[in-house]
């Protein structure tokens, strides 16, 4: 979504006579794009168009980081203003759309990466606001990053430090522990469980056979299987019933 | 210049009266209240005091209560204190509207306990109001607390404590709610509303920063936050802010006394205000409900515009009011109050909030409605998204992001 927007009027010489700004947004924002058409009349087109973000932040004597999307805005404004009076499509809005909170695009990551030379998400947020909505788009931004170091992908380690179960360690030791223990002692009674899933320290099961209709099996499920779990596998383990 | 106050939610004027009070305790009368000798044991006598009238407002027993620093402490010591006192029950019920202090407390208890928990922030309706049968259905056997606010800091918007409260005692769960907006300028009666755990701050009423509150019914489990010394019965170490302790209770005092006049003068000023700002400013809207609601506190949306650029044109004029637009609080999106409540993009970034007390006057709020419209207009010149056919419409943007 586009938050501004410029005009601008050409004299005879192809010089910027007059240039005017619309935008909805902070102080930063109207700042930026006053200072813009400050910053282009009286100059010609060619020479307006080499102007940057960081050139209008530099004007206003700089930007807080956090706001410094501002001044690519007020740049972005100008750009379609220009690519408007060539008839020509804005280069910038033909990519791919990456952050659909705000409408941005890889191509305007992109940029904003080589030319402020950005090297975190936050910084990209800072500066295209990208990655500031939702957060779906952090993976990608990350990717843009990555492609614009030309590094790969780093391999995932996984964690080795003693005390932390992964998930898969998590689930392997639980149903060691169903099975040996906690399933021969339902049996006697004529129930059984099963292991549904298992989400951080949340293990989801299921009551069978005669646990079903037992009117204790919260009880069993709490008192025993739980501190059965906590016992032998995580203290931290809470075991939920699965519908 | 003169400073037009209207952002008494953010924090208020200390009253002449309660820094006088005060004043003593920072000179002559230095004592430890803990002390044995008579130097102490009269600062001692003065906390009790205050205690006693702090509680007299609440309709609370004065043992019930629990001086801190803030509201923040009092609602982390509440809900933390829950969760130890039933280990076992990992599930809290609260509100996608709460303040900071209960929401990012809430969303960060993972990490705090090394337990996983599992939080129902309950919906709000577009006008803010909460739904009790949605409540009722959320809570569980294995609910520890609910947490909900007596009153919403940006809309003002009252929620249906008592209910709530007793829908919670009737199911043995534990219930806090953060009074800080409530707390003096409604009625609160403790003896009839079975709250276990209310936080209240001294700032809001017309006491110094730095002091709080935490109400705990008798009764109730208990678990300190604060470790150290035997102050507050062991409930909360470190000596006693005294000073502020002494003032928070002349404030309550007045506050008592002051309630009818800002339910009643407060609240015309307010509305008036309201009304004015309505109907000469089109596209503008009401966020939260109309009735329900604090009667110091009004939040209005003028469409097309963005929040921080309104409040900055205000100070210029001396007039201090709050706005939940993304630009004034650092990050991209709206409030999380506005959006909870779904208000539409371009409105909740130009929502407004004025929050009143009773030092307003009449030629302040006529002040405001002069000074702003032309404010609003000028901006909307300069936005891309106001255009002629807006004008006269109302509730007409759309949203076109994800930020509901």
């Amino acid at each position: 979504m586009r938050t501004g927007s410029a005009s601008f009027k050409l004299d005879d010489t192809g010089r910027i006579a007059d240039a005017k700004f619309k935008t909805f947004g902070c102080a930063s924002a109207i700042a930026s794009s006053s200072a813009l058409t400050e910053m282009i009349k009286g100059i010609p087109l060619v020479e307006a168009e080499k102007i940057t973000n960081e050139d209008i932040a530099e004007y206003l004597g700089g930007l807080p980081k956090e706001k410094m999307h501002c001044s690519v805005m007020g740049r972005e404004a100008l750009e379609a203003a220009i690519a408007y009076y060539r008839g020509i499509p804005l280069p910038m809005a033909e990519g791919e759309v990456v952050c659909e909170c705000f409408g941005v695009t890889d191509l305007e990551v992109k940029r904003a990466i080589a030319e402020s030379n950005l090297r975190t998400v936050e910084e990209i947020t800072n500066f295209t606001k990208a990655g500031g909505g939702c957060g779906k788009c952090h993976d990608r931004l990350e990717e843009l990053l990555r492609e614009a170091r030309h590094e790969v992908q780093q391999q995932i380690i996984p964690d080795k430090r003693p005390g932390r179960l992964t998930n898969i360690q998590k689930i392997k030791r639980i149903e060691e522990v169903l099975e040996r223990e906690i399933r021969p002692a339902l049996r006697k009674d004529g129930g059984d469980i099963e292991l549904i899933d298992v989400d951080g320290d949340f293990v989801m099961v299921s009551l069978r056979g005669a646990c079903v209709s037992c009117k204790k099996s919260q009880t069993t499920l709490k008192e025993y299987v739980e501190k059965k779990l906590r016992e032998q596998v995580l203290d931290t383990l809470i075991v939920e019933e699965g519908k | 210049m003169n400073t037009v106050y209207m952002d008494n939610n953010a924090t208020t004027r200390v009253a002449p009266e309660v820094v006088e009070v005060m004043l003593p305790y920072y000179s002559d009368l230095y004592g430890n209240p803990s002390s044995m000798h008579t130097f102490g044991g009269q600062v001692g006598r003065a906390v009790e005091e205050a205690r006693g009238r702090i509680a007299a407002l609440l309709g609370a027993q004065p043992d019930e209560l629990i001086f801190t620093s803030c509201g923040t402490e009092s609602d982390s010591t509440a809900i933390l204190s829950a969760l130890q006192s039933f280990p076992e029950k990992r599930h809290i019920v609260t509100t996608r509207v709460e303040h900071p202090a209960v929401k990012n407390l809430c969303e960060s208890l993972d990490k705090l306990t090394g337990h996983k928990h599992r939080i129902t922030q309950l919906p709000v309706n577009s006008d803010g109001t909460l739904d009790l049968k949605l409540y009722e259905e959320s809570l569980t056997d294995e609910t520890a607390i609910v947490s909900a606010m007596w009153a919403n800091n940006e809309t003002g918007v009252i929620f249906p404590i008592k209910e709530m409260a007793q829908i919670a005692k009737s199911r043995g769960i534990l219930f806090h709610t953060d009074a800080v907006q409530a707390v003096g300028k409604i009625p609160i009666n403790l003896s009839q509303v079975p709250i276990d755990f209310l936080s209240l701050s001294g700032h809001k009423l017309h006491a110094p920063k730095g002091i709080g509150v935490l109400y705990v019914r008798k009764g109730t489990p208990f678990v300190p936050f604060i470790i150290g010394g035997h102050q507050e019965h062991g409930r909360r170490g470190g000596t006693e802010n005294v000073a502020s302790i002494v003032g928070l209770g002349k404030a309550c005092e007045m506050a008592a006394r002051q309630m009818q006049d800002e339910n009643t003068r407060v609240k015309a000023l307010r509305d008036k205000l309201e009304d004015g700002l309505l109907t000469s400013i089109p596209n503008s809207l009401l966020n939260g409900h109309k009735t329900l609601r604090l009667p110091n506190t009004t939040n209005i949306s003028f469409e097309y515009v963005e929040g921080e650029a309104i409040l900055l044109h205000l100070d210029r004029f001396g007039i201090c009011a709050s706005s939940g637009s993304a630009c004034t609080s650092g990050s991209l999106e709206p409030s999380h109050v506005m959006r909870a409540m779904g208000v539409p993009f371009t409105a909740a970034h130009g929502s407004i909030r004025l929050s009143l007390s009773v030092y307003n006057t009449e030629a302040e709020v006529d002040f405001v409605l002069e000074k702003l419209p032309p404010v609003i207009a000028q901006l909307r010149e300069m936005s891309p998204f106001w255009k002629s056919e807006h004008k006269g419409k109302v509730g007409s943007s759309q949203c076109k992001c994800s930020c509901s």
